[in-house]
């Protein structure tokens, strides 16, 4: 990718490690008591590991409800500032790659400078697989990052540990292969072939065909609600439950066979690029997208999204790479591609891998989490060219600091410092789990598996009260509430054609009918007229002789 | 490219970091970045649900009957304030025996009246009081003397007894007939003082003293009224009188000043006794007249006997019941008893058994490892925390219930719908539309005096 030099201002806007530099030192004193202390530790924590805001309890007149909230407000406090505290057993730290002097540029650094200055056993995940047969290859990582997926176009398929360099399944398929996906572990994984999608184990035993599922090109897999979404050169979503084996939901897109398929992790919805330069958005409970949007010029040819649901980086068929906002479908910003970039993807701390003709560029800074406004990168971070192999797919390893790039002409492992999380959660997606662990841990995950009705934009919405129909409930329950004076409900807007007096008047005014009520909003219209033009000689006199006549009348 | 770049570092976890050296403990370490952990409401949901499931599923109330019962059905029961496991129990053939719980076996008996066993009460001394139809009172002492043995004291009176209740601290206690006789256990021979609203005529069914305020005394009475005294005056306080007759009254421990009143008309009312326009809750589910109604040790949950053959379990706070007990074979059940642990319920019946309960139903008592404890508090709190969901509301909700009770319920909302729609029909057209509506909670009562 062509890179621009960046122009060398007097004032850097951030540092790339996030530090923003200060306009003016500051020199007045701040206070440093232990309070200022305390209330700082208490917003930081507050912003990391906060649950929204806070309920305001001071207005409510019930004693009960209130000390009850208030104490819950106490507790979702203390837990908040445990946690921030609890970050002090976190074992392992990011890694980084730093210039020594502004002049240098981190994207000129090569694999081969890296590895001498990184210890032995980091260099030892730097490997390329050489499979120059039956490519171009995709890959794909278990959820904890341990196992890779191989699966060549022209039916080669394997898993490795790829720590150990041990091999775990490989099979001949024979046929088309066009997309592969590992389950829920390391036990299955589901590859489209040809015609239909097979399941595979871990042995790479075929245990099941999935028939309804054809020609299909791209795939994805739910891991908290056990779906295995596909979409096929048809352009027919299909949602299968790998748990029960029920397909759960059909839905056809009427948008021809999509160019790419990507997951939110956060809502578990499905972006799907199509021929036409659209994004869709999917749920199984809706037959219709959610939201469409048009990202490109061109075939979106793939999509990524932040693991936090904030950012989608889409690429297109027009030479452009757009950064999305997608709580407000908004573009962020949009980068140039010499070739269009044929995938795309994100890591855990935020780094874009995007591969393009026989390249990979990864971006930093794209997005960042906690500022409103989103600066354009002038450089990637760092760069790889894979010696004219052409770049099918790259995925970054989880939990470590590793692209998978897989191509035409195999697969490459690069080390790419500061794109894995440091610290995983073993109770989530453990790297080190053996087998008992992997086994408890794959029962408790069935037992919470989340249903498909549960997807939806906003996943935080299970759990909140339905306030709405509960007051209309109570509304119509008591039948000693007093009758609703429409009239009184009249605002004085005063303005414009259509004040809610004279819709009212239109609506229901009952023409000829003289009754007390149709008095009473005669009276009402009267005032509201005499007040409207006791303000616009108000503001005639304001303006003066010469200014009077623009006066408004309702303005 | 000359090696200036000095400032790499790339994640690499040391073989320590998944075990300990020498341990065979596989490390978990924990990251609660919100950001790992997505759908956490979805999941917490989740567990919430499998959590009530859970909870019903090991659902066993039932824990066994004691010893063989009675011959008759069981009218009373009275349980020892001193002892955690000894308790007695009056038939309607004028037996009365004293239990064991924890071997579950009768561990004394007597032939002590000639007609139904009406009400019982443990002395201060732990010795037994019990009064009957047969218009006696009498005194025993099961702790010292064998089975069968005359008792120690017998009070004749004018009338059938019905009641019982002793005095907290004192050596009396308040028997019930057509008036409140208070008698004084130091002085076997004395007439007893006569406690009486000045109108009042019919029968008072129960009478109750508050533990806590232990000079207040309540009474319900078969001419509908509920009425309060108070020794040091020797002169009612109060009468309140409902629109059906109460059966039984009962204090609440813990807030002395609350007391809750099992009606004929199936329903529990709360009240609190400076406040008697208004009862503080109402508790509806029986579908027949409550016969006993007790409040838990802790205040915050009560127990009731019902006509319907059910027992029912109830929270102070909520107006429906949390949990129902039946059996089979359980005839209408007249005395339902919380043990002083507030762990477990006894049933008397009128078949004649006197039947043990979990109050939790779903609870265990045995012991437990700290991670299974936890497990539970968790599970308990989820719960709780999504309780108002459609879905775990209704498994919560649901519970099994007898065909006839079941149509008695739905007979009963029916005609309760009925009624409804008969006078709001009648408001439509007559003066009534003036007038307010009453309060569910105001609606039983019918007049009060002072």
């Amino acid at each position: 990718m062509e890179v621009d030099r960046p122009v060398e201002t007097a004032q850097p806007a951030t540092h790339f490690n996030g530090a923003v530099a200060a306009k003016s030192a500051r020199t007045e004193l701040v206070p440093t008591t232990v309070d200022a202390a305390q209330l700082r530790r208490r917003k930081e924590a507050e912003k990391e590991y906060g649950r929204g805001r806070k309920i305001p309890v001071k207005n409510i007149r019930d004693k009960k409800l209130r000390s009850n909230l208030k104490a819950l407000e106490n507790k979702y406090t203390t837990a908040t500032l445990r946690l921030k505290d609890s970050e002090i057993l976190h074992e392992n730290t990011g890694g980084f790659l730093e210039p020594e002097t502004p002049l240098e540029r981190t994207y000129k650094v090569r694999q081969d400078d890296i590895l001498p200055d990184v210890p032995i056993e980091a260099a030892k995940k730097r490997f390329d697989l050489k499979l120059d047969a039956l490519g171009p290859y995709v890959c794909d990582y278990t959820r904890n990052g341990r196992h890779l997926l191989l699966a060549g176009r022209k039916g080669h398929v394997a898993t490795m540990d790829w720590r150990d360099g041990k091999l775990g399944c490989e099979l001949q398929l024979g046929e088309t292969v066009r997309d592969a996906r590992w389950l829920h572990n390391n036990q299955l994984f589901a590859v489209a072939q040809k015609k239909y999608v097979y399941i595979y184990d871990s042995a790479g035993v075929e245990l099941h065909c999935l028939k309804k599922h054809i020609e299909v090109t791209n795939m994805e897999f739910l891991p908290y609600h056990y779906l295995l979404a596909t979409v096929g050169n048809a352009g027919y979503l299909k949602y299968q439950d790998i748990s029960t084996g029920q397909l759960v939901m059909e839905i056809p897109t009427h948008l021809g066979s999509p160019t790419s398929l990507a997951q939110n992790p956060r809502n578990a919805i499905l972006h799907m690029g199509h021929q036409n330069g659209t994004v869709t958005l999917w749920s199984p409970n809706s037959t219709t997208p959610l939201v469409k949007l048009l990202a490109h010029r061109g075939p979106v040819r793939s999509l990524a999204i932040d693991r936090e649901g904030r950012y989608m980086v889409s690429t297109g068929q027009d030479l452009k790479m757009a950064v999305w906002d997608i709580r407000m479908f908004k573009e962020v910003n949009s980068y140039f591609t010499r070739q269009p970039a044929s995938s795309v993807a994100i890591s855990d701390r935020g780094l874009t891998a995007v591969g393009w003709g026989t390249q990979t560029s990864i971006w930093r800074g794209l997005f960042t989490k906690s500022s409103l406004e989103q600066e354009k990168i002038q450089s990637p971070y760092m760069a790889w060219a894979g010696d004219g192999k052409r770049i099918e797919r790259v995925k970054w390893c989880p939990y470590e600091d590793l692209l998978g790039v897989s191509h035409s002409e195999g697969f490459s492992s690069i080390i790419v410092p500061g794109a894995g999380e440091p610290n995983f959660d073993a109770l989530e997606a453990n790297p080190y789990e053996n087998t008992k662990q992997r086994q408890e841990a794959e029962v408790k995950s069935l037992l919470n598996k989340l249903q498909p009705e549960m997807i939806s934009l906003n996943p935080d919405y299970i759990g909140n009260l339905d306030l709405l129909s509960a007051e209309q409930r109570k509304a119509e329950k008591d039948l000693d509430q007093k009758p609703k004076d429409p009239i009184a409900d009249i605002k004085n807007r005063g303005r414009g054609k259509n004040s809610s007096l004279r819709k009212y008047l239109r609506k229901k005014g009952s023409r000829n009918i003289i009754d007390e009520r149709r008095l009473r909003i005669e009276e009402l219209r009267k005032s509201q007229n005499e007040k409207q033009q006791k303000k616009l000689k108000e503001t005639e006199a304001e303006l003066g002789p010469a200014l009077g006549r623009f006066a408004r009348k309702g303005a | 490219m000359d090696p200036l770049f000095q400032k790499i570092q790339t994640l690499s976890r040391p073989a320590s970091s998944a075990q300990t050296p020498g341990s065979n403990v596989a490390k978990q370490p924990r990251n609660l970045d919100p950001s790992l952990h997505p759908f956490e409401r979805a999941r917490e949901y989740t567990r919430a649900l499998n959590a009530t499931k859970l909870e019903r599923m090991f659902a066993a109330p039932f824990i066994g009957q004691l010893g063989r019962g009675h011959v008759d059905g069981v009218y009373t029961m009275a349980k020892d304030p001193n002892n955690l496991q000894i308790f007695a129990s009056g038939s309607g053939d004028g037996v009365v025996k004293v239990w064991d719980l924890t071997s579950r076996e009768e561990i004394w008996n007597a032939n002590a009246h000639e007609n139904i066993v009406k009400g019982m009460s443990w002395t201060r001394d732990k010795k037994l009081l019990t009064c009957a139809s047969d218009r006696t009172i009498k005194l025993f002492d099961p702790y010292n003397t064998s089975s069968g043995k005359a008792p120690t004291a017998t009070w004749l009176g004018t009338n059938a007894f019905t009641s019982l209740s002793h005095h907290r601290s004192k050596n009396a206690f308040a028997a019930s007939s057509g008036v409140i006789s208070i008698y004084d256990l130091e002085k076997t021979n004395a007439p007893p003082d006569v406690l009486k609203w000045p109108t009042a005529t019919d029968t008072i069914t129960a009478v109750s003293f508050n533990q806590v305020e232990t000079s207040i005394l309540a009474s319900t009475a078969t001419d509908r009224s509920i009425i309060l005294y108070d020794l040091r005056t020797s002169m009612p306080l109060a009468k309140t009188v409902l629109n059906f007759a109460s059966n039984a009254i009962a204090w609440n421990h813990q807030e002395a000043f609350n007391f809750a009143v099992g009606s004929e008309d199936h329903n529990i009312y709360i009240f609190d006794m400076r406040k008697m326009n208004r009862a503080l809750n109402v508790l509806k589910d029986h579908v027949a007249a409550v016969m006993d109604v007790e409040f838990s040790p802790t205040g915050q949950e009560l127990v009731s006997a019902s006509y319907d053959r059910t027992v029912r379990l109830w929270s102070r706070m909520k107006g429906h019941s949390r949990d129902v007990y039946h059996t089979k074979r359980m005839q209408r059940v007249f005395s339902a008893k919380w043990t002083p642990d507030s762990k477990y319920i006894l049933s008397g019946s009128d078949d004649g058994n006197i039947r043990l309960w979990r109050a939790n139903a779903s609870k265990r008592e045995g012991i437990k490892s700290a991670k299974q404890r936890q497990s539970l508090e968790y599970n308990e709190a989820l719960a709780e925390r999504y309780a108002h969901m459609p879905e775990i509301r209704r498994i919560r909700r649901h519970k099994h219930i007898p065909k006839v009770v079941k149509k008695a319920g739905e007979i009963k909302s029916e005609e309760l719908k009925a009624i409804k729609r008969r006078e709001e029909n009648e408001r439509k057209h007559t003066k009534m539309q003036f007038r307010k509506r009453r309060n569910e909670r105001e609606k039983m009562i019918l007049a009060a005096e002072k």
